[in-house]
């Protein structure tokens, strides 16, 4: 190697790329950290001469007792989980629908009809809890899965139908040209050839659906009030902060293992998320 | 196997007319390319043939049933596409067995035809792979085993050849020819490459602006080109043009121009006398130019100033200024002459084409 080659890549590639992962992983460490932190320690001012801010002598694991014993954590756990696959399955079936109906097919006013759904997307959930709470009070819904799961779709199925519409135009229209002169109607092209090609696609789409409704709060906030019924987001938030008191402990433990299952979801699918984002349909 | 029957098909895009008045008919068996230069509506042709692509007027038969209403699958054709749009998710066998699969073939019968096909085109040993895991020329190869394994009507191909590297696109040239020869199977093609189209077709349809401009075979578009657009795009080196007005010299017609002053043979003549005084364009092959010697007539020379020599071994290419017109020359590879030379070259009486100066049909 040439000499000053070693140390050009650190400069321009080691360094900032190490930066740029404390940068990033910081809160999660603090997370983590927090979580197995006793109380004492916690709440410690930070001039006392023991004060030991980046780790813990002592860890505990009473924070995640708490949660699961005196709190309704595996409960909203639960909810959160079925409403947010619910919601996804509900999202991405449409989605995969009506991005190929809007790439593939040719009717009058797809275009504007592409537009108008991406519009809808950009329209701020902030707004739209308002009219949405009259209508979930008129269906009878609300404080129930129900109310989240008809809910989430008003953003997740634009969200799929623009994502999977860019993915099913990258798919050149031969493929399935060539499947209907091999004797595939329609639909069958569609089941037996677009639908396996475009699975990267599908598969981003769903994770990024699932994360989407995993970490939603407005919605879930107004729209449930018992504590059984709540999600972790809203759970943990409501529960866990009582007036100005914040149980930091509990409150870290809740995020972290709330975050796990959308940790999951992303490594287990990395493969194909990665290249359906990079979106390589060569052939 | 079947004939195929265009009648006055036109296809109209929004405000875009590609297709105009096409009417052809390709008999059972034959070979028939189209050609022409990018944009001349090759493509669109052969996917309303396809029906791929909705006419806008006109009728397609393939066999004796008219097909305008037909879906594609129910032509009975196989299609090999430009980029080969082979299954990327399926190995190269389901990509072949797909087509008989969605017709119920039996499991026997599909691996049989699959079997016979990939013995045919020598991918025995590919069958298990994925596309992405072929080369271009197998690609190609696994392309057009996905089409005769379903053994149909007609084979539609769509410059299926472009994108391989220039000295496979000449073996598969080779190959498809052969298989064609094999198979029997009416077969439409689609390239820009008149190389291809003359050594494939049997028949050629030469298209620009979505007009048909000549349908002959190969030797006919490039003996009497039906005007001037055939006979520049056929032939390599193109045909050298030359803008000439005729004059009457007793019994004798003349060309001239500039630098030229050609005696126009009594046959060629003849056709010509109506045109006697007005314009017209002269053209003639660089391989029917040679350089003068002692036996040539005089009303066939003309002095010539070299420009450039291309010596590409088997022959010599001279770019030559006669006048203000450039012309190229293809003479043996013996002959010696310098840049900036002036030469005497003489033209072949019998090659000579005359073209209309306006609407460019040959006279
Ligand atoms: N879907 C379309 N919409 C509008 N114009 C088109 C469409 N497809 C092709 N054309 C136009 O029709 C003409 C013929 O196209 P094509 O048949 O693809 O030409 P080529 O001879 O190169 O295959 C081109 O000028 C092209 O721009
Ligand atoms: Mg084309």
């Amino acid at each position: 190697m040439i000499e000053g080659a070693k140390w050009r890549r650190w400069v321009y590639f080691h360094i900032p790329l190490a930066g740029f992962l404390i940068w990033l992983l910081f809160p999660f460490y603090w997370m983590m950290i927090t979580t197995v932190r006793p109380d004492g320690e916690l709440y410690r001012p930070w001039n006392a001469p023991n004060y030991t801010p980046f780790w813990t002598n002592n860890p505990t694991f009473e924070h995640i007792r708490y949660l699961f014993a005196e709190t309704l954590f595996a409960t909203w756990l639960w909810n959160t989980m079925v409403i947010a696959l619910a919601a996804t399955a509900i999202s991405l079936v449409c989605g995969v629908f009506a991005g190929y109906a809007l790439s593939r097919l040719k009717f009058p006013f797809a275009g504007s009809l592409g537009t108008m759904i991406f519009v809808t997307y950009l329209v701020p959930q902030t707004l739209l809890f308002i009219p949405l709470a009259d209508i979930i009070r008129n269906f009878r819904i609300g404080d129930s899965p129900w109310a989240l799961i008809l809910t989430y779709p008003t953003f997740l199925i634009p969200f799929c139908t623009w994502l999977m519409m860019g993915y099913f135009k990258a798919i050149p229209k031969e493929l399935e040209e060539c499947a209907r002169i091999d004797g595939a109607s329609r639909w069958q092209a569609m089941i037996y050839i677009i639908l396996p090609v475009a699975v990267p696609g599908i598969l981003s789409a769903g994770i990024f659906a699932f994360t989407l409704s995993w970490n939603e709060f407005i919605y879930a906030l107004v729209f449930l009030s018992s504590p059984q019924e709540k999600t972790v987001p809203v759970g943990v938030v409501s529960e866990l902060i009582r007036g100005d008191v914040f149980f930091w402990g509990p409150l870290m433990a809740g995020a972290l293992l709330g975050s796990i299952p959308v940790a999951i979801a992303y490594s287990f699918f990395v493969e194909h998320y990665v290249s359906g984002l990079t979106g390589s349909v060569k052939g | 196997m079947a004939r195929v029957l265009l009648r006055d098909l036109n296809k109209h895009y929004e405000t875009f007319h590609a297709v105009k008045d096409v009417s052809l008919e390709i008999q059972d068996r034959e070979f028939v390319v189209l050609v022409g230069p990018s944009g001349c509506g090759k493509t669109t042709t052969l996917r309303m043939i396809a029906g791929l692509e909705a006419i806008t007027s006109g009728e397609i038969l393939i066999g004796d049933t008219v097909v305008n209403e037909l879906p594609p699958m129910d032509r009975d054709i196989a299609m090999v596409f430009q980029n080969y749009a082979l299954y990327p998710h399926m190995s190269v066998r389901d990509n072949m067995a797909f087509g008989l699969k969605m017709r119920k073939f039996e499991r026997e019968e599909i691996a049989r035809r699959v079997k016979i096909a990939a013995d045919i085109l020598g991918i025995e040993s590919l069958l298990h792979r994925k596309p992405r895991q072929l080369s271009g020329g197998q690609r190609q190869r696994v392309a057009l085993g996905r089409a005769i394994v379903r053994n149909p009507q007609v084979f539609l191909f769509d410059e299926p050849l472009s994108n391989l590297d220039a000295k496979l696109r000449v073996q598969m040239r080779v190959e498809l020819k052969k298989l064609h020869e094999r198979l029997g199977t009416t077969a439409v093609y689609v390239t820009h490459d008149q190389v291809e189209a003359m050594t494939l077709g049997d028949r050629v349809v030469v298209m620009k602006d979505g007009w048909v401009q000549q349908v002959g075979d190969p030797l006919e578009l490039y003996n009497a080109p039906a005007n001037k657009f055939v006979a520049g795009f056929i032939g390599s080196p193109g045909m050298n043009f030359a803008a000439v007005s005729f004059q009457r010299e007793g019994d004798t017609l003349l060309a001239v121009n500039h630098g030229l002053r050609i005696t126009v043979p009594a046959p060629i003549a003849a056709r010509l006398n109506g045109h006697a005084g007005r314009d017209a364009t002269l053209g003639i092959r660089p391989e029917d130019l040679h350089l003068a010697g002692p036996d040539d007539d005089e009303g066939h020379c003309f002095e010539a100033l070299v420009e450039v020599i291309e010596r590409l071994g088997s022959e010599i290419l001279l770019d030559v200024k006669v006048g203000p017109a450039s012309m190229v020359a293809s003479v043996p590879p013996t002959v010696r002459t310098r840049m900036r030379d002036t030469i005497r070259l003489a033209l072949d009486p019998e090659r000579l084409h005359f073209f209309d100066a306006e609407t460019e049909v040959a006279l």
